[in-house]
């Protein structure tokens, strides 16, 4: 010690002070919650990591729709981990991908649940992938926070459903049209899988029951089928008040380019559609869109100041030309409420997490305030946006909060 | 009749028949590149949907340039052309690194182009991003003609017709008027006759398959105008093409489009009367039952077996 000399003692001082202060700071509030309490089950959580899986498709052709997924989750994650982690835990992710393919999810969420343990996943996209993944999840014990909005029909003690069942998105934006445009006849086109069928169908029985319209054609159309000649010129025929869509994918590019070039555009014809956020404006474009409509719950532009803190954090991480869809921002919801939940229940184990979460407000979602109910969807607000050529939606239409009903009776 | 004008119900035949020109030319298009490369050579070229896509991504990337430097209005002359010889020269190095070893081998080839357009898509996927995107148009082409108040004829439509006219009628100069076709028929007919009179018949192969590589390359630039481009467009395509190929009777481009047109014609029409997907479904019954008394397709080549 003699040969210390004051400089010298000051630095390791310092040095030792500040080790100290990191033990308090980061390693009392875990201590607070030792990994023998909050873990139980034998998940992936240490004294200083809980590990949390991504499953989405970065590759094939559901990676255009899963890519900003991905961003806002991971986003989500290292805010939080910016933040100190879940309960002074740093959250590691292990991410797999589904390569768009359903049976590959549920393999890859047998290997995240069984082998890495992950405490909770974000994931899926397509009802699809989540009806595959569903068993494992069930089977396992596991944890889903699934973002996309879809067509009800499904609950599981397994899974937070982060976006909106099809009720939510449908009656309230039908009433909307119906109202504004005085809309009595009604033109139904989607593409053809379960979510646009099962969509049309409570689309249908609310137009006939409760808003005594009429529906002049209901029309699928296969998936990637990019020719709409005949049926856009059955509906010159029929002249809809609105035209009410769901065409996804590729279909969906052609349907508004064909649309517009046969002279349907929005100055002669009211569209309000469920299936275009900013994400599918990339590839129609601003002017074959604009004027038109579409019923989501969140849209980029929207002006509170959780919304903008979100973009402006969310371009910062994925460049300035980044786009941010009713789906991802739903996505980004998912890490945070499980963060919530962990907390609430003052646990990492699936059964203490999943029943702590229904009955939380997050109040700071950019979509604003979403409240999750006890059959694990959100109550929310329901959005309807004007398109501008710019490619982003003016919102028009805010609805009041709309309960989950994800067994909608009389609409079955 | 059922409540409609006769006005309503003439524009809408006249619509209704330009809707199914127009699906014709799309499918015509589509399907050339591929009646030259497997009807002429017997390759089952699985990436061709990719080589369209060559040609859409060059279209977008152009309309990009365009727009920074103001050309949009006839920057697609430009596209078209670079996407031929963009499309053309990657055709030319496949055909060289990996299908002239396969010709004995038509199964393999199946599989190798299978695994060539997916390594072509994760390409794509990774140099362009798993977003759909658009090409910018010029602002002739959007919106529709109108010859009386209440008809519209989309003028994308009819820029797609009229290139399909044009590349219809380059194939048939090349095939039949010029000696580079000679060579391709005669290589066709009898490959060794062809090398002993001094065809370097190896050399046709490349050109013929980069050829219809090129073509795919021009349908993927025309399908920016309907349709928007991914690392995947090109899957969209892949069936229509080998359908109208197949139907039209393998190594006759009279027969692709024959049959082209009659596809084309069956579908629009039993869309219009049915539902979409049912009009599909009764269209591809009929081709089956056609198929089925007649294997080699519409136009059957009469060689000599």
């Amino acid at each position: 010690m003699s040969t210390l000399n004051r400089r010298g003692f000051i630095k390791g001082a310092m040095l030792g002070a500040m080790m100290a202060a990191g033990l308090v700071t980061g390693h009392a509030f875990a201590a607070d919650y030792p990994t023998a309490k909050v873990n139980t089950t034998g998940l992936a959580v240490t004294d200083t990591t809980v590990k949390v899986g991504i499953l989405h498709s970065a590759t094939g052709t559901m990676a255009i729709s899963e890519t900003g997924s991905i961003q806002a989750e991971k986003l989500a994650i290292e805010q939080i981990n910016a933040m100190g982690g879940i309960l002074g835990r740093k959250i590691e992710v292990i991410q797999e991908d589904g390569a768009s393919d359903w049976p590959t999810f549920a393999e890859k969420a047998k290997k995240l649940l069984e082998k890495d343990k992950v405490a909770s996943v974000m994931g899926c996209w397509t009802s699809a992938s989540r009806k595959a993944a569903l068993p494992v999840f069930e089977k396992d014990n596991g944890l889903l926070f699934y973002p996309t909005f879809y067509e009800g029909l499904e609950q599981s003690k397994n899974v937070f459903y982060t976006g909106q069942e099809a009720t939510q998105q449908i009656l309230a934006g039908l009433d909307w049209i119906a109202k504004e445009k005085k809309a009595k006849t009604f033109y139904l086109i989607g593409s053809d899988y379960i979510w646009p069928r099962t969509s049309m169908k409570i689309a249908r029985k609310h137009i006939e029951q409760h808003l005594h319209g009429t529906v002049v054609g209901e029309e699928y159309i296969a998936l990637g089928d990019t020719q709409f000649g005949s049926v856009i010129n059955k509906i010159k025929l029929k002249k809809p008040d609105v035209i009410y869509a769901a065409v996804v994918g590729g279909s969906n590019v052609a349907w508004f380019k064909q649309l517009n070039a046969a002279g349907l555009n929005s100055s002669k014809q009211t569209m309000l559609t469920i299936s275009v956020t900013e994400d599918e404006v990339l590839g129609i474009g601003g002017e074959n869109l604009a004027g038109f409509y579409s019923a989501m719950k969140y849209f980029q532009s929207q002006d509170n100041p959780e919304n903008k803190k979100f973009v402006e954090a969310f371009k910062k991480r994925w460049g300035k030309d980044a786009v941010i869809g009713d789906v991802t921002q739903a996505a980004y919801l998912g890490p945070w409420l499980y963060k919530a939940a962990v907390e609430r229940a003052g646990s990492f184990d699936v059964d203490k997490v999943q029943a702590a979460l229904p009955g939380y407000t997050f109040k700071d979602a950019p979509e604003g305030p979403v409240t999750v109910e006890a059959n694990h969807h959100l109550t929310t607000k329901l959005r309807i946006g004007q398109w501008g050529k710019d490619g982003q939606a003016k919102v028009v239409y805010t609805s009041d909060y709309i309960k989950p009903d994800p067994f909608p009776k009389g609409y079955q | 009749m059922f409540g409609y004008s006769m006005a309503d119900i003439g524009n809408i035949v006249v619509m209704q028949g330009f809707s199914g020109l127009s699906m014709f030319t799309v499918l015509l298009l589509m399907a050339l590149g591929l009646a030259i490369i497997f009807g002429q050579m017997g390759v089952i070229n699985m990436a061709h949907g990719e080589f369209m896509t060559i040609g859409a991504y060059t279209t977008v990337l152009i309309s990009k340039v365009a727009a920074s430097y103001g050309f949009t209005d006839y920057y697609f002359v430009f596209a078209i052309a670079i996407a031929f010889l963009l499309a053309f020269a990657v055709g030319y190095f496949v055909e060289f690194i990996m299908i002239r070893h396969l010709y004995k081998r038509p199964l393999d080839t199946l599989l190798a182009t299978w695994g060539l357009s997916l390594v072509m898509q994760q390409i794509f996927r990774s140099s362009f991003g798993a977003k759909e995107v658009s090409a910018e148009l010029p602002e002739w082409m959007l919106g529709s003609f109108k010859p009386t108040p209440d008809i519209d004829i989309p003028i994308n439509g009819v820029f797609v017709m009229v290139l399909a006219a044009l590349v219809t009628f380059g194939v048939y100069m090349f095939m039949y008027k010029s000696r580079w076709g000679l060579r391709v028929r005669a290589t066709v007919q009898n490959r060794t006759m062809a090398g002993a009179v001094g065809i370097n018949t190896a050399k046709v192969d490349r050109v013929t398959f980069a050829l219809g590589c090129g073509i795919a390359g021009i349908a993927g630039a025309a399908f920016t105008t309907i349709a928007s481009t991914g690392p995947t467009t090109g899957t969209l395509y892949i069936v229509d093409s080998f359908m109208v190929v197949v139907f039209g009777g393998a190594a006759s481009i009279v027969g692709t489009i024959a049959s082209a047109f009659g596809i084309a014609q069956a579908q629009s029409v039993l869309q219009f009367f049915m539902t979409s997907s049912m009009g599909k479904v009764s269209t591809l019954l009929v081709i089956v039952t056609i198929l089925m008394m007649k294997p080699e397709g519409l136009f059957a080549s009469k060689l000599r077996k």
